[in-house]
């Protein structure tokens, strides 16, 4: 207790030391003849910024040289992505990443969309609203706890419990082992421990949906709901029709920033999957478990490139979508 | 309503404000949406969601014993006794060697700094992007935007050898000041992006009257930038303080031994060796939720601010 009160202090501290070192850095570059003097100045402001985003830039233009190293640092060439395309695991990695982003983000938009339609200036909205926001603020390995006590096979479990009322003997289920769904095992059909991890994530991503999304609807001007009532248009087609092309960008704005959470997704695959057994592994994790606890720095670095390439245009779409909004109105 | 959006959605967030003032020409979309069941639906999916943290809130107060051999829904039957015993059962349990207490102010460590020093760096050169004047400056931005599409996954093997490499180990950096480096690299782009955002969208004769009158960069960005700046670095500390709060990956990665380990790690570690103690998972799970939610309960406004802006992060 006391040693986290004296490091706290310590960051004052440092946050101080810091703020005088670019003060008398600025006083030094103060001194200078002009033209120095200003190009001095601004590099005091701006250096120790650049000097962070350095460590971005080199290290991810590294990555890319590492990604075509073997586990031993020689030259390897395309080989790791080639055994990432050609391995059946592997492949099951890529299409449960693919499957994240699909079924996530569509689950988890439509259920938005849902609820901020219905909510809208009902009594008690706030409240109700704050419920579904709330697992937003919980992290990756908090939620991951509170569904595998959920999913447990044990008789305090709440699924296999409620599963148990359903007529007829019903087996214990050990849902976070099961790689088949609906009786499949196949490389490219997620297991059922994939999709109910999903369902954890959905249940986080739901209320981050369903609060930008609700913002937005309060947003749209009566006159144009009017109108198209006017015109005889029911409730239903009021929405569908005028209401939600209104917000198609805040639509877009969720459904991207869902996708590029959802991609790299990791937290809960180390917590509920175990690193990512029983098939339910993702591009991230493979990423950390192969680069780390593996010792395969190449293959890691390959599994980066990939996830870049998968969450860039996504970025782009994402930034160009909210430049337009901000431009729109 | 001041305008402080500092978030990219500008238009969401404008919205946001309307919302919570209740201005008078707030639309009725909702009369002409919202009528019959559309509320159950609604009420269904809250209490849905409720459902799995209210189990876990529960049990964690319940003996061991009792978690162990029956449904926390079992309580509401016949309320059992109630216990603080999980709680102080976890802190003192050992985890890589330490107790669990220790990881709770590893994290505090971790997150306070981690949040506060990218946010310093940032603020300087998001003022100097906007108001300091040199050669390549909107080239500069536009470069540190694009950074946003690189994830951090691409900058992890190569900056771990950088940091074990014999140059790096003669600074006194390993353990949590590693774990700093990392995050204040990885925040870099969105903080200075935000804060560009905001400082360069104060009015310009504040900052050209003040340069007039022979003011100073240094004295405009500490007398006037960051005093106007308040609910700007509000909303972006927020986010990144529970983006790092939360944060397992960088941890896990820079941060060596379990000993300068975050909560996050100690309870994957106990999920893996411990995972049907609930007593210790339920209790430890709620410690680790406990900041968060105390964040998002009282500052909510600025919470969905910092989450719309931060949603690009890398």
């Amino acid at each position: 207790m006391g040693d986290i009160f004296s490091s706290l202090g310590l960051v004052v501290v440092g946050i101080a030391i810091f703020v005088a070192v670019i003060w008398a850095l600025y006083w030094l570059a103060s001194q200078l003849r002009e033209p120095w003097r200003e190009r001095a100045r601004t590099a005091v402001f701006i250096g120790p910024g650049l000097v962070l985003l350095l460590g971005l830039v080199i290290p991810a233009l590294l990555n890319f040289r590492f990604s075509f190293l073997n586990r031993n640092d020689e030259w390897y060439g395309f080989g790791n992505y080639r055994d990432i395309f050609t391995n059946d695991s592997n492949i099951k990695v890529l299409a449960n990443t693919l499957w994240w982003g699909i079924l996530v983000t569509g689950v988890s938009t439509v259920i938005g969309v849902t609820i901020a339609r219905f909510a809208d200036r009902m009594r008690g909205e706030p409240f109700a609203k704050a419920l579904i926001f709330l697992p937003t603020a919980i992290s990756m390995v908090g939620a991951g706890i509170i569904w595998n006590f959920v999913y447990s096979p044990r008789e305090y479990g709440l699924l296999n419990s409620m599963l148990q009322l359903l007529p007829g003997e019903q087996e214990i289920q050990f849902f976070l082992q099961d790689p088949k769904l609906f009786g499949i095992q196949h490389e490219l059909v997620p297991g059922l421990n994939t999709v109910l991890i999903m369902v954890v994530i959905i249940w986080i991503q739901a209320g981050f949906a369903t609060v930008v999304i609700s913002a937005a609807l309060k947003g749209v001007p009566e006159d144009l709901v009017e109108a198209a009532k006017i015109d005889g248009a029911t409730d239903r087609q009021a929405f569908y029709k005028v209401v939600l092309p209104y917000i198609k960008g805040t639509i877009i704005t969720v459904a991207t920033t869902v996708v590029i959470a959802v991609l790299k997704i990791f937290d809960i695959i180390q917590t509920m999957g175990k690193g990512g057994s029983f098939g339910t592994s993702t591009m991230a994790n493979e990423m950390y478990e192969q680069a780390f606890p593996q010792d395969n720095e190449g293959l890691g670095a390959a599994w980066a490139v990939l996830l870049f390439v998968a969450v860039a245009p996504i970025v782009f779409v994402n930034a160009r979508n909210q430049r337009a909004m901000r431009e729109g109105r | 309503m001041t305008d402080i959006s500092v978030s990219l959605p500008g238009a969401v967030v404008a919205a946001t404000d309307k919302v919570k003032d209740e201005t008078p020409i707030m639309t009725k979309v909702a009369k002409a949406t919202s009528t019959g069941p559309g509320k159950y639906i609604v009420w269904l999916i809250a209490v849905l969601w409720t459902v799995p943290t209210m189990g876990l809130l529960i049990s964690s107060f319940r003996p061991e014993d009792d978690i162990k051999t029956s449904g926390w829904w079992t309580w509401f039957g016949e309320p059992g006794s109630v216990t603080f015993d999980n709680y102080t059962t976890v802190l003192s349990d050992k985890v890589g060697g330490q107790p669990f207490s220790a990881f709770f102010w590893n994290t505090v460590r971790i997150a306070v700094p981690g949040a506060i020093i990218p946010i310093a760096v940032a603020s300087f050169a998001a003022y100097a992007l906007s108001w300091m004047k040199f050669k390549g400056r909107d080239a500069l931005s536009v470069f540190i935007v694009a950074l946003m599409v690189v994830p951090l996954q691409m900058c992890l093997i190569p900056l771990l050898r950088l940091f074990s490499s014999d140059t790096f180990k003669k600074l006194p950096l390993e353990g949590v000041p590693s774990i700093w480096l990392a995050h204040a690299i990885f925040g870099m782009p969105i903080a200075i992006f935000l804060l560009k955002n905001f400082i360069g969208s104060l009015p310009s004769e504040v900052i050209e009257a003040a340069r007039v009158d022979g003011a100073s960069h240094m004295t405009i960005f500490m007398k006037i930038v960051m005093p106007l700046s308040v609910p700007a670095i509000a909303s972006l500390a927020i986010f990144q303080f529970l983006w790092v709060w939360n944060d397992l990956l960088v941890a896990k990665v820079f941060g060596g031994g379990a000993r300068n380990q975050p909560m996050t790690f100690a309870l994957v570690d106990m999920v893996g060796n411990k995972g049907n103690e609930w007593q210790l998972l339920t209790a430890g799970a709620f410690i680790t939720m406990i900041v968060p939610l105390i964040v998002f309960l009282s500052l909510q406004r600025y919470f969905v601010r910092g989450l719309l802006a931060g949603s690009v992060k890398g």
